[in-house]
């Protein structure tokens, strides 16, 4: 058989097919909500991030500090075993520097692109990195690699989301700071 | 070691809201498109029929289910049919009451095999009954769009 | 293993475009249509029927599946939807695998199906929702956003420039101009991709598939009716598939390992031990340019780091010693998602029956694979065909 052989379905409208009223259409807009249960680990987590600090989830097993914090450990298949705070500052994993939104509508002139990033989060095993944003940055002397830090929200402002950062903002290195034990949280809330 | 810990003040829980902020703009189809054109400009239903499975469809389809047939010569069947089965509706979406319940039927058009679901309209709710034969109510064509709102219901054969 | 070998008979595919008029079971209808007209068998003669498609928030359908059933020949048969996000299409001749290889069926229809277009105000915005609803919907990501992030990551990584990625959109979108089926196919330069319209950096508007309408069906059988069927069964000696987490921000993004681990697992069942030299011909899924590159990569087809450098030095090409993408991929044909990996399935099925006509690539090959996957960076598909 050859492709060419055959007449293929499929037949392509033009946006002025719509405009012009030369195809039929009905329209549906959903009007759903919901509300997802933020569980253990995640409700905890938002719970630590209200209070402005970023809180991660040990497995003793594989000997792995996790962000996002979650309650079993997906490789060896057992409850994790203790909470742990890590700091608020990390390292670029990667970036984009994005003029889409959400819904690929381009950003105005004059709005600001957005900067995605995955930032490895310090005192987290290495490589547990988080999807957030970057600020206070010129696009163009953003690196990966760079050390970053948090900025947050004032704390009344703070609602308990992954918002509750603003962004993360590159930290000028004056100095090398010494890796503390982050302090442990310890036991249940 | 449990993972799930016991839940004894319930305003600890904490959920996220959200929504999928989405819509949908549906095109009929190739059958589709001359079933609803059809309805719109000269206010009747059409039927495909498959002469190998003896079937018939409304609305009409490009293809028969059954032995994936070419169906490409379309019949005017006309905008009688019968009740094959209906229900009271007595609640709004939103769940609240309705002042006068709503009567949907499944009615099979003229002697086809297909059908619509739509509503019954200017019938006392003790007069339908199963197989009585109705008559599709449409909106007047100035006011048509091609779309199953064309039809406002169902209605008596007078 | 104790399977029985399954072979490819037939195959059929709509035209991809940016909205159809057809509906999805319509598409799907004129795709098996055609998979059953190519291999001369009617619907009866078909045993079980499986479907892959993608999100039901594409096409605003829920149980997309229920709804596709008599488009697809599914109605009165054994008939199921498999969904593994955007490795679909290369699961669904597993899928198909699974009926005809366990003796369930002698004959098995394998359709796929994507419209898109019903979701607006782009099919970009029903993605919102893959990722997680509470940590990282509330930032607004669009898909874009994550293959810029890995893009880069990959980029940084092996020393790779934007130049050398889009080698691979103009190769494809040329090759597509070949391809009945084509809705982006052009001849375009490296400039071209590098001027277009810069949407997440590192990734421009050219570097992009685009959104599709479309279906593709395949007719599988088993040896014994295969042979009876036709004198070219194009054998499925190897398949794989593999997921990783959702947590795609904790992996290494220069490197798919969930491809790998696919790869492996369908190299070991084909007895394949060197894939960059007993794999003839390749169609790994290319949404975005730099993914064909990263896929090959976790194909094993080449080393880590270098598959761009044999883009360059036209391995890859149509006539040259690697031919990868010869159907002209998602990024020419088009990527109706479950619809694209099922397309690269029937792109491998032809080349390796000779009868790819002005695709067809040189030198007789007799082994070639498709791959699919991704979604959040975690999913791989893979299938090994011989003829």
């Amino acid at each position: 058989m050859k492709l060419e052989d055959f007449e293929l379905g499929g037949t392509h409208l033009k946006s002025s097919d719509f405009k012009q009223g030369k195809v039929l259409t009905t329209e549906w807009e959903p009007n759903l909500k919901y509300a997802w249960d933020n569980g253990v680990a995640i409700g905890r987590y938002l719970a630590e991030l209200k209070a402005g600090r970023i809180i991660a989830r040990i497995c003793h097993k594989c000997d792995r500090i996790m962000l996002p914090p979650r309650m079993f450990c997906e490789l060896c298949f057992r409850p994790t075993d203790e909470w742990m705070y890590v700091k608020d500052t990390g390292v670029i994993n990667t970036f984009s520097i994005a003029k889409v939104n959400w819904d690929a509508s381009r950003r105005g002139p004059k709005e600001p692109p957005l900067l995605p990033a995955v930032i490895e989060i310090d005192g987290a095993s290495e490589g547990m990195g988080i999807m957030h944003m970057l600020g206070e940055v010129n696009p163009k002397d953003l690196k990966i690699g760079m050390k970053v830090k948090a900025v947050w929200k004032k704390p009344e402002d703070r609602t308990g989301s992954i918002t509750d950062i603003l962004y993360f903002k590159p930290v000028t290195a004056k100095r090398k700071t010494k890796t503390k034990a982050a302090p442990k949280a310890g036991g249940k809330r | 070691m449990a993972i799930t810990e016991k839940i004894t003040d319930t305003t600890v829980p904490t959920f996220w809201e959200g929504a999928i902020p989405v819509r949908y703009v549906y095109t009929f189809g190739l059958a589709g498109e001359k079933f609803f054109r059809t309805v719109k400009d000269k206010g009747t239903f059409l039927a495909t029929y498959c002469d190998e499975c003896d079937i018939s469809f409304v609305p009409p389809k490009v293809y028969c289910d059954r032995c994936f047939k070419e169906l490409d010569s379309y019949i005017d069947v006309g905008t009688l049919g019968y009740v094959e089965t209906f229900t009271l509706s007595f609640r709004n979406m939103d769940g609240s009451e309705k002042e006068i319940p709503k009567i949907l039927a499944m009615v099979r058009i003229g002697d086809t095999d297909g059908g619509l679901i739509h509503y019954l309209e200017g019938f006392e709710i003790d007069e339908i009954a199963i197989g009585m034969p109705v008559k599709a109510v449409l909106k007047p064509k100035s006011q048509r769009k091609g779309s199953i709102e064309d039809i406002i219901g169902f209605g008596p054969v007078r | 293993m104790g399977m029985r070998k399954v072979a490819i008979v037939g195959a059929g595919i709509t035209k991809f475009v940016r909205r159809a008029q057809e509906t999805g079971k319509e598409l799907s209808w004129q795709a098996s249509k055609m998979a059953l007209e190519s291999c001369d068998l009617t619907l009866d003669d078909i045993d079980m029927v499986t479907l892959g498609t993608a999100p039901d928030a594409f096409d605003g359908v829920h149980m997309k599946g229920e709804y596709l059933a008599d488009g697809a020949g599914g109605i009165g048969k054994p008939y199921m939807r498999h969904f593994v996000g955007g490795g679909t299409g290369v699961f669904s001749p597993i899928h198909g695998w699974f009926h005809v290889a366990s003796g369930m069926a002698d004959i098995c229809l394998v359709v796929a199906e994507e419209k898109m277009s019903t979701c607006h105000p782009h099919p970009a915005g029903a993605f919102l929702t893959i990722f997680d609803h509470t940590t990282e919907q509330p930032l607004m990501p669009t898909l874009i956003w994550i293959f810029a992030l890995e893009m880069n990551r990959y980029m940084q990584t092996y020393g790779i420039s934007k130049a050398d990625i889009a080698q691979v959109s103009v190769k494809n979108k040329r090759n597509a101009m070949d391809h009945p089926s084509a809705q982006v196919a052009e001849k375009i330069t490296v400039e071209d991709v590098l001027n277009s319209e810069t949407l997440c950096w590192p990734v421009n508007r050219l570097d992009i598939s685009p959104a599709s309408d479309g279906a593709a069906a395949i007719v599988l059988a088993s040896e014994r009716v295969a042979r009876r069927l036709t004198d070219k069964p194009v054998w499925i000696d190897g398949i794989g598939h593999s997921i990783d987490t959702a947590y795609w921000a904790t992996r290494d993004l220069a490197y798919p390992r969930y491809v790998e681990t696919a790869a492996r697992m369908a190299y070991d069942m084909a007895g394949i031990k060197e894939p960059d030299k007993e794999i003839h011909i390749a169609e790994p899924y290319d949404p975005f340019d730099y993914k064909e590159l990263h896929h090959m990569e976790g194909l094993m087809l080449c080393p880590r780091g270098k598959a761009a450098q044999l883009t360059a030095d036209g391995v890859t090409a149509r006539d040259g010693n690697m031919p990868i993408c010869p159907s002209g991929g998602a990024l020419g044909v088009g990527n109706p998602i479950a619809a694209t990996g099922l397309m690269k399935i029937i792109e491998i099925f032809l080349q390796l029956r000779g009868e790819a006509g002005k695709r067809q690539v040189p030198g007789d090959p007799r082994c070639g694979l498709a791959q699919a996957g991704v979604d959040l960076m975690q999913m791989g598909t893979v299938v090994v065909m011989r003829s």
